[in-house]
């Protein structure tokens, strides 16, 4: 995910550099761009190469540095992923977690459009100020909100199923997503609100068909967000699940995986790698978007 | 198609007031410029009348049904804005359909009533394009292909010819011209620029800070303005202005020159006054009073003569060549039929 990031940079400060280059500032190029971002490659991919080999290494090249190179594997073994996909639920981690992050996902982009167009365009009484506390409520740690939130849980009698998850990221994904929105929004053209309004179509004929099409790469980037964070959570996915097969891939690698005191490092590695996987492939999907959602408006 | 009534319309943005009461009747069928300088309430009126902003107080009538609580969908009106607004996920095609799709029209009637509006303004080569593709004048002519297949009892054009070049933008001119006598739909147009205003309307209104200055034929405006400000707004090069007063059945400049008056200004005597004359009323007279040449513009057709004249800079336009060159003075002469002359003090017309 973050190399296709990376490399799109790389690939924009190419764009416009002549063919004519004199040598003395293709150097000075070298030095002020190249460089630093090989070494930013480098720094970034290197968790991911380390992921990867640990995954293949076999334990006892793992945990002897002296005879074998910590950062090459000598004799390449599938035993660990094998290990992780027939010993463990971890097929069944992924489905539920993929599950969850794409319901969450789709509850919280859905309720941020709303919420966005409405502060953004209906500008009601009071619009700016409900944004703002949106934007407010984005600020409180999920820590703090964790406590409050488990006893609505175990009252709804949501403990342990996958809808506590599901009701209970968008707390943190809608007000980002809703705050990213009304940015994306803001940059539509309100004229052709406007115009659509006099063309006929009601609030809701334009948000649908004028203002959404227009915002696909804002929705993409809401998306992807809310996906990554669904994906990656934590602390809620680690307090509201107890069962081992309904867990999410991050806690349940490290619950399921840490026995007492012994780390199944291979596994644990091969479990990261596969889990970052449709992430990974998300993004390379929709990097573009996501690009020109942070950098520009709707182009005529 | 339908007459619109503007009646004492007032707008007020939070404490301040834009428009102070506005009187405006539109003729069915009547193309009606409203013109005026930047920010005196043109587009704050149009788009009340469109509907997207609300009316502070007073009415607005379309047809005979009072609009000021009714949406801009049922107002049956269709509106041309400055940079278009067409939607630029839809092609040429989809832009102009879109509204009748709102509609429960049929795909039959939605290819007609799009083809007929696409052959009206030679759009058909472009219909699949994206509104990117095109240049100015055809998205230009996109904006008013979509209004055109509403079939509305009004258009509304907010200076939709301002972002084109000075050469389209005389042709589109023509274009929305013909295409008014074509269709004969009651059109609301407005613009800072007074040729365009006089090129394209059958009806002036002229707006000043939230008020309306005067309102009738283009030259109706130009030959009899009601006040300095219409005086000075219509027509170019502008009308000269000089200060002085009436006195003895004559008009006395400060500096003591003596002006012919018209004859249904006259018995005004002692009233600080402003006489008003247009630059190609100035003739050459050998024995006319003087004007000392400063800039000598000839265009072939006419010539230009920035000059002094009655203790004032004045603009001149003569049909004949003049070999006068700048310093030296020429002796032109003002014929009091076509002079004007305002109030010193309120700036109103005086005489008929
Ligand atoms: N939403 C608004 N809130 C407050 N004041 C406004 C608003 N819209 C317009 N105005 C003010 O109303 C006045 C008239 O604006 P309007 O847009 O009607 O001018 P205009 O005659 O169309 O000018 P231009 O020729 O520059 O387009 C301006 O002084 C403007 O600052
Ligand atoms: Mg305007």
């Amino acid at each position: 995910m973050t190399n296709a990031t990376v490399e799109d940079a790389a690939q924009g400060a190419n764009i416009d550099v002549p063919e004519h280059m004199a040598w003395d500032s293709r150097a000075r190029r070298t030095i002020t761009i190249y460089i630093p971002l090989s070494i930013f490659i480098v720094v970034l991919l290197f968790p991911f190469y380390w992921m990867a080999i640990t995954s293949v290494k076999p334990d006892y090249e793992m945990y002897d540095y002296k005879k074998y190179n910590p950062f090459w594997v000598g004799s390449p073994t599938l035993d660990n992923i094998k290990k992780l996909l027939f010993d463990t639920d971890y097929p069944q981690w992924l489905i539920t977690t993929m599950g969850i992050a794409t319901a969450a996902t789709f509850l919280s982009v859905f309720a941020s459009v709303l919420a966005a167009y409405a502060i953004e365009r209906l500008r009601f009484k009071g619009a700016q100020h409900v944004g703002l506390a949106i934007y407010l409520a984005y600020l409180v740690p999920p820590t703090i909100l964790f406590i409050p939130l488990a006893t609505m849980i175990f009252q709804f009698g949501l403990f342990d199923s996958p809808l506590a998850l599901i009701l209970t990221y968008p707390t943190t994904l809608v007000p980002f997503c809703t705050w990213l929105l009304i940015g994306y929004f803001k940059s539509i053209p309100y004229e052709l609100e406007e115009c659509a309004l006099i063309d006929g179509a009601s609030r809701l004929q334009i948000l649908r068909r004028i203002t959404l099409p227009l915002a696909v790469p804002g929705l993409i980037s809401a998306g992807i967000f809310a996906f990554t964070l669904s994906w990656n959570e934590f602390i809620y996915a680690l307090a509201f699940i107890q069962s081992t097969e309904k867990k999410t891939v991050p806690v349940a690698i490290l619950t399921e995986l840490v026995t007492g005191d012994v780390f199944q490092w291979g596994s644990l590695m091969a479990g990261s790698l596969l889990g970052s996987v449709p992430v990974a492939i998300i993004y390379s999907f929709f990097v573009e978007y996501y690009v020109s959602s942070m950098t520009g408006a709707v182009k005529e | 198609m339908a007459n619109v009534s503007i009646r004492n319309v007032r707008k007020r943005f939070g404490s301040t007031e834009i428009l102070h009461g506005v009187d405006v009747e539109i003729d069915d069928g009547e193309f009606v410029i409203l013109v005026g300088p930047s920010g005196c309430g043109k587009s704050t009126l149009l788009r009340m009348i469109a509907g997207l902003e609300n009316i502070s107080s007073g009415e607005i009538a379309i047809g005979d049904r009072v609009v000021n609580n009714i949406a801009p969908k049922e107002r049956d009106i269709a509106m041309v804005f400055q940079n278009y607004a067409l939607y630029p996920h839809m092609t040429v095609r989809d832009n102009m359909a879109f509204s009748l799709s709102l509609t429960n029209a049929s795909k039959a009637e939605i290819d007609e009533k799009v083809g007929r509006a696409a052959q009206i303004l030679g759009l058909n080569p472009y219909l699949a394009r994206y509104p990117r593709q095109l240049s100015g004048g055809q998205r230009q002519r996109v904006a008013m292909g979509r209004a055109i297949v509403r079939d509305p009892q009004v258009f509304l054009f907010d200076e939709p010819l301002s972002n084109l070049d000075a050469k389209l933008r005389v042709a589109m001119r023509a274009e929305i011209k013909e295409l008014h006598q074509r269709l004969q739909t009651t059109t609301v147009y407005v613009t800072h620029d007074q040729i365009e205003a006089m090129t394209m309307a059958d009806k002036i209104v002229v707006m000043n800070a939230g008020n309306v200055e005067q309102i009738g034929a283009p030259l109706d405006l130009y030959d009899k303005p009601n006040n300095l400000f219409v005086a000075g707004f219509i027509g170019s090069p502008a009308m000269n202005f000089v200060k002085g007063k009436v006195a003895d059945g004559a008009f006395t400049a400060e500096d003591g020159t003596i002006l012919p008056l018209p004859p249904s200004a006259a018995g005004q005597d002692g009233r600080p006054a402003v006489y008003g004359i247009r630059p190609e009323h100035f003739r050459l007279a050998g024995d006319g009073l003087p004007a000392r040449i400063t800039v000598l513009e000839p265009t072939g057709s006419e010539t230009q003569v920035m000059a002094h004249f009655a203790g004032t800079p004045i603009i001149g336009a003569f049909r004949e060549r003049i070999a006068a060159k700048p310093g030296e003075t020429i002796r032109v002469s003002v014929d009091p039929m076509a002079a004007h002359v305002f109030d010193g003090a309120t700036g109103q017309r005086i005489g008929a």
